[in-house]
């Protein structure tokens, strides 16, 4: 059973496919190459939401789906939660 | 992969429909009543009632004409009766219909009445249902299948499997030759220098931004608020999305990685050979695959999260989800359910596999779950409003 996954090898991010307590010790699977991946979660990650594969310092780009989905606004530890309170689009 | 043979109909014009209807298309809105009671006459036909066809002018009645001789023109229709007012616009579509070399026939109301009309359509009808019912399926390629593709009710479950799904098989479908389409200029918003590089062509890519710059300025023109602002949605952002970036590259998932787009087509034009397309559309979901139909399309993917029940009376619109809840408390719209990617039990691989396998199903006459509960949302894209 795996609780996240990755897009692919260049993304910065996984996606929980179940609720993630902090602290839980969390398997996830590479979608392109099939490879296992573990990390231990710092905060609680709901489904669907995304947590952080390496550590991100602001104004770093997290990449998903291989691509930039936004600009870092506040530093991010490997395994925390990947959000509106640390990403903002490049948008405006 | 190599190119599975389905078992389809062969159209007078080269074409290979999945379906066979005979069609009883009302040119407006005045004509409905009339059409409907031949539907109701001539069992197995299909009228398609709509709300236009009146006062329409310019870009807006061009688009009109076109909906409706690519509905009647598409090869999962056999044979069309054609119900106007008056005569002159009801010839026009006639006309453009006959172009494919099916059987096609026209009625206008004018100088008859409803009842006589509807006497002599049915007469008609019957003769076509009695013809059609005796053509035959026979071997086509699957590549001869033209596939149009957009999702609803998205959540994050389709970027992560069931979009990526469908990207999977467009790309074994355009490596084996086949037609594909795309479109949803609005949820594209945020990925279109993406898009743009996954032209084929310079001139590809200029047609893309074309339809692009248009979607923005007409956003522009009419929006009372800062659209911009609003997205991603709130619940999007419930359901774990952050940016407008991340929620187009989700949707853009359903192109694949690895194909690129021969050209980009305004609302229900005809691609002119095969490959990848992109056509210009709203995300409006009935508004969408109606344009896809009108287009030629005959197949449809539709990756939803939350559970969209949308359907077409002439294109089948093939249903996948991999939200495991909505598997299974909407199971009867649900036609293939992917959701064993997320447990780490399939690869996007079989699932494309899996997907590729219920397109050739459906092809060779299973019936999709829209099908079966009667789905056949007929909705004409209307430009602005009438004279």
């Amino acid at each position: 059973m795996i609780q996240f996954l990755i897009h692919e090898a260049a993304d910065s991010v996984g996606v929980a496919t179940v609720d993630i307590k902090a602290g839980e010790g969390v398997k996830g699977l590479y979608m392109d190459s099939q490879n296992p991946v573990e990390v231990v979660a710092l905060d609680d990650i709901p489904l669907g939401h995304k947590l952080a594969m390496k550590d991100h310092k602001i104004d770093e780009s997290v990449i998903k789906y291989g691509f930039d989905i936004g600009r870092v606004v506040a530093d991010i530890k490997k395994g925390g939660h990947v959000h509106t309170q640390n990403l903002k689009t490049r948008r405006w | 992969m190599d190119n599975p043979t389905v078992m389809a109909y062969k159209r007078e014009n080269g074409r290979v429909g999945i379906r066979n209807h005979v069609v009883i298309l009302p040119l407006d809105d005045l004509s409905n009543a009339a059409s409907e009671n031949v539907a109701h006459n001539i069992k197995g036909c299909k009228a398609l009632p709509h709300a236009y066809g009146r006062l329409q002018f310019g870009e807006d009645l061009e688009l009109f004409f076109r909906t409706l001789i690519g509905t009647g023109a598409n090869p999962n229709v056999a044979a069309v009766v054609v119900i106007g007012i008056e005569p002159e616009w009801t010839t026009r579509i006639v006309e453009g219909i006959a172009k494919t070399g099916k059987p096609v026939t026209g009625f206008a109301i004018e100088r008859h009445g409803d009842i006589k009309t509807v006497e002599m359509a049915s007469w008609k009808a019957k003769e076509y249902m009695q013809w059609a019912s005796e053509l035959k399926r026979e071997p086509c390629d699957l590549s001869d299948i033209w596939v149009s593709t957009k999702c609803g009710e998205s959540d994050t479950t389709s970027g992560l499997a069931s979009n990526p799904t469908v990207g999977n098989a467009f790309e074994k479908l355009v490596n084996m030759g086949g037609t594909c389409s795309f479109g949803e200029t609005s949820e594209i918003t945020g990925a279109e220098d993406t898009v743009k590089q996954r032209a084929k062509t310079p001139k590809a890519a200029e047609q893309f931004m074309y339809f692009f710059d248009r979607y923005a300025a007409m956003i522009d023109r009419n929006k009372t608020n800062d659209l911009s602002g609003s997205q991603p949605t709130k619940g999007n952002i419930a359901g774990g999305l952050t940016t407008i970036e991340e929620k187009a590259f989700g949707n853009v998932q359903k192109i694949g990685k690895t194909i690129n787009y021969e050209g980009a087509l305004d609302k229900a034009v005809t691609p002119t050979g095969p490959g990848l397309w992109y056509m210009d559309s709203s995300s409006a979901a009935a508004e969408a695959v109606t344009l896809w139909a009108a287009a030629g399309f005959v197949a449809h993917l539709f990756p939803t999260g939350q559970g969209n029940i949308i359907g077409n009376p002439i294109e089948p619109v093939i249903k996948l989800t991999a939200n495991p809840r909505t598997a299974g408390d909407m199971s009867e719209h649900i036609d293939y359910d992917c959701s064993a990617i997320l447990r780490g039990e399939m690869t996007l691989g079989e699932s494309g596999d899996n997907l590729i396998q219920l397109l050739i199903r459906t092809c060779n006459g299973r019936l999709t779950a829209q099908e079966v509960l009667g789905h056949e949302e007929y909705v004409l894209t209307k430009l602005y409003e009438s004279a």
